[in-house]
Order: structure tokens, then sequence, then C-alpha cells
């Protein structure tokens, strides 16, 4: 393959599936804790923090997230001032991290609420009534129980967001995506091997993933 | 109508000699007053007044839907109540909070379908509150546990999962996990009606040796036997209100209401 032999190229490859990689970790461990902390707020007996969770699902779940991203860019960078990095590079990053990780947190409420309604509401009520706090009784005694429901929707969730990692590329950061746009442009006799070197690439990451959140989920069913 | 008792020869048969009928005791421990509760348009609680002595028995009993169930659960507050006041042990309960779970703590509950931590073992299920909410050693929670299911008769049970013991088991470590907490009350909410004939007998034996030993207890039941051997009163509920509330000897031989007379001869067909 004569365009990866150029080392030029084989390093805008490496270093556009390396930005992927890490605005998915990134975004993945912000969204994580976001998540849990907004299905906790849904499925708490305070009706402002149940509001609010489920005002922020509302409205990050259906505003398309190219819209989120260039709101972080121009909205909050350009117009608002809102500098994460001198770096340039990294400023982009980091405004991306922040788009991707509110739009995704709204996909892991959904998912770990989802997992929560899977526990019989009576082992809830059995810890309440021994005094357990809102709190206790989620960490001690929901969520453990609702693992194997959530860990298989939150793989396709975490699926999602290393894909929709490429549209940081719209504001400026040279990801995956990117890079393949730049490669197609200068190497147009070598369109469709490019295409799939990148597919392929995304694949080789994702197949994995997949398979590792079933064998997970499998690994932590509760008996009952 | 014809005389009470009359045409229900088992239940004279089954009449108990020596019963606790009139060892109330001393002051109110739980108190609710005028308590009314709807569920949307359904009036669940209507009115509802009633005073648990320190150390009673008070037997719940009505038919299908009329409350009974609702009642047991605003003493702990897992339902909140519309109007009316509940007084526990001389404060009233407290709204959503710390005040909340240490109240609680203090009032143990028995459910149906036992809900035993499914994810713990049983002696965890039983350690569980006094080392989270009490923050006992747990060491101490330990020894006191194994103690706890050791009095209820499933010590060799302790390091198994719940699914792994059958239903009167279950209910039993149910009750032992609430007796950790060292509850001033204890209310059961229909604790045998899950269970398989043969297993109810150890269930109540349980209850019996409960209520002996002095605790406050109120019991949501259909087993009459427990209600006249065990209970300082019976209470009959219907539609939401307390209709009847009188000594379980008084109550069987004599139901002054309509709706009691006729509640007692349906589950007596049976
Ligand atoms: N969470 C709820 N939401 C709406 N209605 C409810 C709820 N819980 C109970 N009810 C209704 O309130 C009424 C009283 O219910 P409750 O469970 O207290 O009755 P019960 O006397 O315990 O009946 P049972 O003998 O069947 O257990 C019933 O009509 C029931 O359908
Ligand atoms: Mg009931």
């Amino acid at each position: 393959m004569h365009v990866f032999a150029d080392p030029t190229n084989l390093d805008a490859y490496l270093s556009g599936f390396l930005w992927i990689l890490k605005l998915t970790g990134a975004s993945a461990v912000i969204a994580l804790v976001l998540g849990v902390l907004l299905a906790a707020f849904r499925v708490s007996p305070v009706p402002v923090l149940r509001g609010f969770g489920a005002a922020w699902v509302n409205i990050f779940r259906n505003t398309p997230l190219t819209l989120i991203i260039f709101f972080c860019y121009f909205g909050l960078f350009s117009t608002l001032g809102l500098t994460l990095s001198d770096d340039l590079n990294l400023n982009n990053f980091w405004l991306g991290v922040v788009g991707l990780s509110v739009y995704t947190a709204a996909f892991v409420c959904e998912s770990v609420r989802s997992g929560i309604n899977t526990v019989p509401a009576g082992q809830a009520e059995a810890a309440r009534a021994i005094g357990l706090t809102f709190f206790q009784t989620l960490r001690i005694v929901v969520l453990p129980q609702a693992g194997r429901a959530v860990v298989a929707p939150l793989g396709s969730v975490l699926i999602a967001l290393c894909k929709n990692a490429t549209i940081v590329g719209t504001i400026g950061l040279i990801e995956a995506s990117s890079v393949m746009k730049q490669l197609i442009n200068d190497n147009g006799d070598a369109v469709i091997p490019i295409f799939l070197v990148f597919a392929g690439t995304f694949a080789a990451i994702l197949v994995p993933t997949g398979y590792f959140f079933g064998w997970l989920a499998n690994r932590l069913a509760v008996k009952r | 109508m014809a005389q009470p008792g009359v045409d229900r020869p088992r239940f004279r048969d089954e009449r108990p000699t020596g019963t606790v009928d009139d060892v109330t005791t001393g002051e109110p421990l739980i108190v609710l007053d005028g308590v009314n509760k709807y569920f949307g348009p359904l009036h669940v609680l209507d009115d509802v007044s009633l005073s648990v002595g320190k150390g009673e028995v008070v037997v719940v009993i009505g038919p299908s839907g009329s409350g009974k169930s609702t009642l047991c659960r605003t003493i702990n507050r897992l339902e909140p109540i519309d109007s009316g006041t509940i007084t526990f042990d001389g404060t009233p309960l407290p709204a959503e909070g710390k005040a909340l779970a240490k109240l609680r703590s203090e009032v143990g509950m028995v459910f149906q379908s036992f809900n035993l931590f499914a994810h713990k073992t049983i002696l965890e299920n039983v350690t569980l509150g006094p080392v989270k909410v009490r923050k006992e050693k747990p060491a101490a929670a330990r020894e006191r546990g194994l103690a706890l299911l050791d009095r209820v008769g499933i010590a060799n049970q302790a390091e198994k999962y719940p699914a792994q013991l059958s239903g009167g088991q279950q209910q039993r470590a149910a009750i032992a996990r609430a007796l950790a907490m060292q509850p001033k009350a204890m209310l059961f909410d229909e604790p045998t009606s899950a269970l398989d004939p043969e297993m109810v007998g150890e269930v109540l034996d349980v209850m019996t040796s409960l209520a002996r030993d002095g605790m406050t207890m109120v019991v949501v039941t259909h087993e009459m036997g427990f209600a006249r051997h065990a209970a300082n009163r019976v209470i009959f509920m219907a539609d939401g209100k307390l209709v009847e509330d009188a000594p379980p000897t008084e109550f069987f031989a004599n139901p002054r209401s309509e709706r009691a007379r006729d509640f007692l001869s349906k589950i007596l067909t049976h």
C-alpha cells in the first residue's frame, strides 16, 4: 500500500487514531461519572434533582452532536472566551471532550437508569427500611445488582462514543476522519483502499470492545 | 344478626386459654392521629387513628385492598401521608433525610416477599445495617448476627445466598436482619402469605417468641391462630377505615360490625 508506505502519511494515520482514543478515553471517564450521578438524580426522592436529570437527558440526547460540538467551539470558546488550553490542538481537544461528555452522559444516564429498573423495588425498600440513606441504598444494594443489566448497554454507548469522536474533526482537531479526508484528497487513485484501512481500524478497535462488554455482562450475572 | 360464633364452631374450639388480652402496657410507642392517604382519587387511609403501646402486639386484618399494607408502610414512612400525624416514641416522623433514616433503623420491617439482598450472603444481610447505619465494628456485628441467626434457627445457613434458602428460612433471615438493628418496634406485612403451608409454622414460632419477649409489633396477617395466641389487640380494616379495634377473644367471639362478621365467615370457610 503505497499511501501508508509514506512515513508522513503513516504518522498522520497513527496520530489521527491516537486523538480518537484520547477523546474516547477522556470523555468516557467524565461521561460515566456524570451519567451515574444523573441517573442517581433521576431516581432520587428530591423533585428538583429529578427535574435536573430529566432536563439534561432531554436536552442533550435530542440535540445533534455536531451542534453540541459547534456550540462548544463557537459558543463557549469563540464567544464566551472559554479557553481550556493555550495549545491550539489541546484546546480543540478539550472543547471536544466537553461536548462528547455532556452528550454521552445523557446516554449513560439512561442505560444506568434502565439497569436500576431491573432490580426489584423490594430491594431498595428493604434497604431504606433498615435505615440506609438514599445514596447508600443505591451504592450498596441497587447498583451492584444493576451491574449486569447496565454493562451491556454501556458497551454500546462506549462504542458509539468512539465513533462520535470523529465529529471533533469539524472544529479543527486532526483526528482519524480528518486524516482520511486529507489522504483521499491527496491520493485520488487509492480512495477505496484508504477508506478500507480506516474503517478496518475502527472495526479492529471496536469489535473486541463489544465482545469484552458481552463477556463482562455474563461475569457480573447476579443469581437470584 | 345471629349470635356471632354460633355458626363457627372451629373458632370456639380454637379459643385459647390464658392469652395476653389485658396485658396492655405503658406509654404509647406508635401513635397515628387522623391519618389520611390518597393514591390519586383512591382514599386508601381514611381518618385512621391508632395507638400502639410499648410491648403491645397488634394484629391488622381486613379484606384485600383495605389499606393494611399502606397503614404498615406509613409507620416508617415508606409511604408518606397526606394529612394527620404519626408519632413514633414521642417524635413526629421526620421528612426525607438523615433523621428519617435513623427512625427507620429503629423500626424493623418484614415484607411478604422477604426482600433479602440477593447479592449478599445471609450473614451479610444481617450485618449490613449494623455496620453501615449503626457504625458497629464488623467483628462485633458478625458475632451478634450469628447469634441472631441462631435464635431464628438458621445459623448453619449464614454463608449461603438468599436464593439457596427455602421461603421459611429466608423469612426467618429477614426477621433476623430487622432484629439486628435492635428496633423498638417491628412491622410485619403478611410475613407468611408467600410461604408454602409447611413453612408457615416455623416463621410464626419466631414471631410468637418475639411477642413473648415484649417486642412491640404491628402484624398484618391472615393467621388467625397467631392473632388469638399472640395479639393483645386485633384491628379490622375495610375501605381504608379502621372499623374495629378489640382484644382477640372479644373480636373473634363478638365482632360488632357487619363487615367484620362477613370477613370472618369468608376466611373460615377455607
Ligand atoms: N403505589 C400505589 N399506587 C396506587 N395505588 C396503590 C398503591 N399501593 C396500593 N394501592 C392501592 O391502595 C389500596 C390499598 O392497598 P394496600 O396494599 O394497602 O391493601 P391491603 O389491605 O394490604 O391489601 P392486600 O390484602 O391485598 O395486601 C388498594 O386498592 C391498592 O390497589
Ligand atoms: Mg397488603
